[in-house]
């Protein structure tokens, strides 16, 4: 595992951002620095993940982690979860995907254009299934993860 | 399988208060029904408007249909409208459609609504007590203008960052991403439509980067685009539209999907279109 000083500049990098997008969507205030965490925490499980696997898998595990502390955090606060994952998951969703796809198609490179644009989907999909799979676990698990009371 | 197992779930307990309440329901006096009708449409409204999900939105409306004792309220949500009909042998008959397009995400008010909605449910509001807390939540002031702005800015900056960009870069992008917000507040939103507001903001923020690196601001063109795209990027929808067809509810989900994913597609072809005039007017400095 590298824990360098560029692993916490970039986790650093993904809470401000992970915050400065909750700001844009009006998370209300006090919510913010779980917005933060999560967005961080997921950031980082995808770095650690990266260096095992490629980044499809890297960010269904991220994914995960995302959606999990989201719904932990909804069940603490009493509200609903979309408030944290919305912006937790935005360092995850494949914009740069997006940007190098339409740059290699502009600059007449196809063979990488494809490449990359597959890749943007495998991790797009990687996301859903993340969403998918941790919101099929059971409302009570939270509740009891949470402390019990509701 | 499991939100249909939330549902039954749901329908089995709204049954069982059902029974409970049968003999309350009939003392108390049904003036109220039509108000109860609206009080639920309007939460609904705000809930869909503001980027909740499909579920939530069923979900709210019944439960403050039920709890002030209208118990033959059925909803049918659609991303963009919800039709909602109630009436039985003891109930006056109601129907309303209301159309609510698509309009910004602010979950201040899903949050707001989702509390006003457990807190109905704890008995603490009477429906009229309750409109007006709707009434309110309606006119919660979002983010100030500057602030959106700025947030814009900090977000750009800090994912040009975390992709690899330098401090310099992420300086850069600070500038783009505010530029770019100044753009979609005062231009796209109010003027243009989805698709040309899309494409126009990639190729802004793909001119600006450019603008910066030509004159040797930014050392890298590409961290610098890719962290000033992102507040275009349709997080809520994509997410939302996850969501939706995780729970079941194909039709709002793609729709949503399909909405992300044209938004997705509108700022490559804006991005690839700004890249490309770039390599004519400079000759190829720029690829």
């Amino acid at each position: 595992m590298r824990l360098s000083l560029n692993f916490i500049v970039e986790i650093a990098a993904a809470m401000v951002g992970t915050v400065a997008f909750s700001v844009l969507f009006g998370v209300p205030r006090r919510y913010y620095r779980y917005c933060g965490l999560i967005g961080g925490a997921g950031w980082a499980v995808y770095c650690i993940f990266s260096n095992v696997c490629d980044s499809p898998g890297a960010s269904l595990a991220a994914t995960m982690v995302v959606i999990f502390l989201s719904r932990l955090m909804a069940v603490r606060e009493r509200c609903p979860a979309t408030i944290f994952l919305i912006s937790g998951i935005f360092p995850l969703v494949p914009g740069a995907g997006v940007y190098w796809t339409a740059y290699y198609i502009v600059t007449e490179q196809l063979r990488k254009a494809v490449e990359t644009g597959y890749l943007a989907v495998k991790i797009a999909v990687a996301i859903v299934l993340g969403i998918v799979f941790i919101f099929e676990l059971p409302q009570g698990l939270f509740v009891k993860l949470a402390g019990g009371k509701r | 399988m499991a939100s249909q197992n939330r549902r039954e779930a749901k329908r089995e307990a709204n049954g069982r208060k059902r029974r409970h309440s049968e003999q309350v329901e009939i003392s108390t006096a049904k003036i109220e029904d039509k108000e109860v009708m609206d009080l639920a449409l309007q939460a609904g409204h705000i809930l869909l408007e503001n980027g909740a999900e499909i579920f939530r939105v069923e979900e709210t409306m019944d439960r403050i249909c039920r709890h002030y004792g209208v118990q033959s309220e059925s909803a049918f949500v659609l991303s963009n409208g919800i039709f909602m009909t109630a009436g039985s042998e003891r109930e006056r008959y109601y129907a309303k459609v209301q159309h609510i397009p698509v309009s910004g995400t602010h979950l201040n008010k899903v949050a707001a609504v989702n509390q006003l909605s457990r807190e109905i449910e704890e008995g603490k509001y009477t429906v009229l007590q309750a409109l007006e807390a709707l009434e309110q939540i309606k006119h919660m002031p979002g983010k100030r203008k500057g602030m959106q702005v700025l947030a814009s800015g900090v977000g750009s900056g800090a994912f040009c960052c975390l992709f690899g960009g330098t401090a310099s870069d992420s300086a850069c992008a600070f500038a783009v991403g505010i530029l770019l917000y100044l753009y979609v507040l005062y231009v796209a939103a109010p003027h243009l439509s989805k698709i040309v507001g899309n494409i126009g903001g990639g190729a802004l923020v793909t001119l600006l980067c450019s603008l910066a690196y030509l004159l040797g601001w930014g050392l890298h063109l590409n961290y610098m685009i890719i962290g000033a795209i992102m507040p275009l990027v349709p997080g809520v929808a994509f997410t939302n539209a996850i969501r939706d067809m995780a729970d079941g509810d194909y039709i709002s989900g793609s729709v949503r999907l399909l909405d992300a994913l044209l938004v997705f597609f509108c700022i490559a072809i804006g991005v690839g279109m700004g890249i490309s005039f770039l390599g004519r007017i400079t000759g190829g400095a720029l690829l």
